[in-house]
């Protein structure tokens, strides 16, 4: 099987641990990554912001870029979503005919990480080791337009030394919502607050879900806040293990958290 | 070649006129959310009332094991409906006549005050009872009546604390739900002349006091003026449920009754209602079975009222029929799943969307009623979370709709200004940077700004910049890492794969 990584434009360009991390899980399942560098972005931002004509290209790029291969993974259900439910209508509007068929073939075969790991590949034990206190966020996209319903829940139960708290409020959207955040950012800064007054509430350590995107509205509140709680992809969960654990420092120096997605000091 | 002639007949259906009704609002929606999110009261009264009604919701839902198939019928009962709307609007009107009633065909808003007014004002009254409806709060018929010097009497209970208190609805199906107990005793005291000084905030001694208050109106009015839920196309039947009996007081008592409805609430049979009375109540105030469902056919000699007007409203519902991509929010039963559940509606109130019709549906209603550029900002006033389409009834797919929107507003601002918007031009140069994956690269690996400003804690915080200091005014911003992961990749892998 041919498996193809679809890193994310904002995970390519911000958080690149989660993207090494989806790389090493999978390989750690035996799986042959591969990346191909033509790939850019789905292009949700501009169809979720009235901007579809221009989705297009990225649009067309994707199933160029992704036809030739089996199977392709993104540790992002939002991105995922946009390919499943956006591709073949703006392929459909705007594109060569042809293209819709192209789009959804592709489409077909694009998996969100724990679809992935939990269907493609049957595993729900991926060998993690993680001994911190986490709750689970699902994000919008991963719960209503994917519905991955348990499978992120079911992978973090499996991982060693995990403590799963339940998230009050779970299936309240967190408030990012793309550029809702900028648009109604008021809005969007009252939501954010229930989110992490939710968060805060587990007293988990971590507040993991399976969207860069959402985790950096997130943490951002948290790191503004000095809450303490942070934020970690669920790849970044599966990836670690007993030989390579994750370090949990201060969040303002952590390479791997959402607020400061690097430490350079 | 000769233009065609229209003989009158627009060739684009218009949209509600402006000037009239209640479908626009003062300020853009940010603007409008920024004040009501300040208020704090309304905040916990809104978070406590969407709250209890969602889970009451979620119980009685779960308690059908068809619930789910239930909401496909009514979804295609309704498109169904949509797509024969002329021929069974004719057919209830030949059944309304049939059995007594007189049809009236209201084009927009004014129209339909103008026919209400000359009806009033025939039968030589001042004062009419109203039953809660949405269709008359679009069109302001209680400002227009009261402008013809007629006095409109809202007879619902959370419609009538609307009224007393000068105020305006903020929820479809729960006007008031802005308001607690202790502002409904303020307003009673100051506003009803006729209310006990000694008036507690129990909810039952205020809605005795209500009901004292109305008792003596629906006895002497004359008129009443109701919508409706559903129109039986084929028995021309008019349906109205509720949970107070003041709509059946109102639909029973007066010798004259007019009824505002919406041409999208037609139903074809009779036989439809056994789908939409189990999903409206349900979805809406959370019960098996609302405790009011009033029936009425034309004119039964000797029994209720003996002359019965139907106004059949468009004011931009054909509009919205046209466009083949937003149509479906014409299948709405106005239940407000969508408003309860919705975490940007739970938040600002009804009030920030402007319009009668808030929440989800409003911010999909609204515009295509209005046109598109009236409320410009109210597709926008969603984060696609998607909560919404998983409650409604009829399965609307609300936010494939406000995407949509969003894109028609942008190619109306397109097609309207010889200079592109900003934000265009920015989407415009993203799209550029990101359709090609070496100026794409180069991009990534420019992102310097932002190492720099995060330096101090590897975090971005306050950035006085337009766009980023929307963001950074509550959280930070992550700090660009060193590396990319494809640079990453390429440093590991050696080359492209």
């Amino acid at each position: 099987m041919r498996t193809a990584l679809f890193i994310t434009c904002l995970a390519d360009a911000l958080f690149p641990e989660v993207g090494k991390a989806t790389v090493r899980v999978l390989e750690r399942l035996g799986q042959d990554v591969e990346f191909p560098a033509e790939q850019t972005c789905c292009g949700q931002m501009h169809v979720n912001t009235g901007y579809q004509k221009q989705a297009l290209p990225l649009v067309k790029r994707f199933a160029e870029v992704f036809e030739p291969y089996d199977a392709i993974v993104a540790p992002s259900a939002s991105c995922v979503g946009s390919v499943r439910h956006q591709h073949a209508m703006i392929a459909k509007r705007f594109g060569s005919p042809g293209l819709a068929g192209r789009v959804e073939a592709v489409a077909a075969k694009t998996y969100e990480l724990s679809e992935f790991l939990v269907d493609v590949l049957g595993v729900t034990d991926v060998g993690a080791y993680f001994p911190h206190r986490v709750t689970y966020h699902p994000t919008c996209h991963s719960m209503r337009m994917l519905r991955v319903g348990d499978r992120p829940i079911k992978l973090l139960q499996a991982v060693d030394a995990l403590e799963l708290v339940e998230l009050p409020a779970a299936d309240q959207c967190c408030g990012f919502g793309g550029t809702f955040a900028i648009k109604n950012a008021d809005t969007s800064t009252a939501m954010l607050a229930d989110k992490m007054h939710n968060v805060l509430a587990t007293g988990a350590e971590i507040c993991t879900a399976g969207d860069s995107s959402c985790l950096m509205h997130i943490g951002g509140g948290l790191s503004r806040l000095r809450a303490g709680a942070k934020t970690v992809h669920l790849a970044q969960i599966l990836a670690a293990t007993r030989e390579e654990p994750m370090v949990l420092g201060r969040a303002e120096r952590q390479a791997e958290v959402h607020a400061g997605p690097e430490a350079v000091l | 070649m000769n233009p065609p002639v229209t003989l009158g007949i627009p060739t684009v259906p218009p949209t509600s006129p402006r000037g009239v009704g209640n479908l626009r609002g003062e300020d853009r929606f940010p603007a409008a959310a920024r004040r009501t999110l300040a208020d704090t009261q309304l905040r916990r009264n809104l978070g406590k009332a969407t709250t209890t009604i969602r889970s009451k919701r979620a119980q009685v839902v779960a308690e059908l094991p068809d619930w789910e198939e239930l909401r496909e019928a009514g979804r295609q009962l309704k498109v169904h409906t949509m797509a024969h709307l002329a021929d069974y609007l004719v057919q209830l009107e030949s059944a309304v006549t049939a059995r007594g009633g007189i049809v009236h065909w209201a084009r927009d808003a004014i129209e339909a005050n103008e026919i209400v007014i000359d009806l009033v004002r025939g039968k030589g009254m001042d004062e009419v009872v109203k039953i809660k409806s949405m269709a008359t709060q679009e069109i302001g018929l209680n400002e227009a009546l009261a402008e013809a010097g007629v006095a409109a009497l809202e007879t619902d209970l959370a419609e009538l604390i609307v009224q007393l208190g000068h105020d305006k609805p903020s929820h479809i199906l729960v006007p008031a739900i802005h308001r607690n107990r202790a502002e409904i005793r303020e307003i009673f005291l100051r506003e009803m002349a006729d209310v006990d000084a000694g008036l507690t905030d129990e909810p039952v001694a205020l809605a005795a006091a209500a009901r004292q208050h109305l008792r003596r109106k629906f006895l002497s009015a004359k008129v009443a003026i109701s919508g409706a839920n559903f129109g039986i196309a084929e028995t021309g039947t008019l349906g109205v449920v509720e949970s107070e009996g003041n709509g059946r007081m109102c639909l029973t008592l007066p010798e004259t009754l007019i009824t505002v409805m919406g041409i999208e609430k037609l139903v074809p049979r009779w036989q439809d209602l056994e789908v939409f009375l189990q999903l409206l109540p349900r979805s809406s105030t959370g019960e098996r079975m609302n405790p009011y469902t009033s029936m009425w056919t034309g004119v039964t000699p000797g029994d209720g009222p003996q002359e019965f007007h139907l106004i059949l409203l468009d004011n931009g519902r054909t509009a919205v029929l046209a466009d083949a991509e937003g149509r479906d929010a014409l299948n709405c039963i106005r239940c407000s799943a969508c408003l309860n559940v919705c975490p940007v509606y739970e938040r600002t109130g009804g009030h920030a969307y402007g319009s009668v019709y808030p929440g989800p549906i409003g911010a999909i209603l609204s515009p295509q009623l209005t046109g598109i550029e009236d409320n410009a900002s109210l597709p926008y006033a969603s984060s696609l979370c998607g909560a919404c389409y998983d409650v409604c009834p009829v399965k609307i797919n609300i936010p494939e709709i406000l995407v949509h929107l969003r894109a028609k507003h942008t190619e109306t601002y397109a097609a309207e200004h010889r200079l592109p918007s900003a934000e265009a031009s920015a989407m415009a140069a993203a799209a550029w940077v990101m359709s090609d994956p070496k100026r794409w690269t180069l991009a990534l690996r420019s992102g310097r700004l932002g190492r720099i400003l995060g330096r101090k804690r590897d975090a971005i915080g306050d950035v006085p910049l337009p766009l980023a200091k929307q963001w950074t005014d509550a959280r930070d911003l992550a700090r660009p890492p060193k590396q990319t992961f494809r640079d990453w990749w390429a440093a590991e892998h050696g080359g492209d794969r």
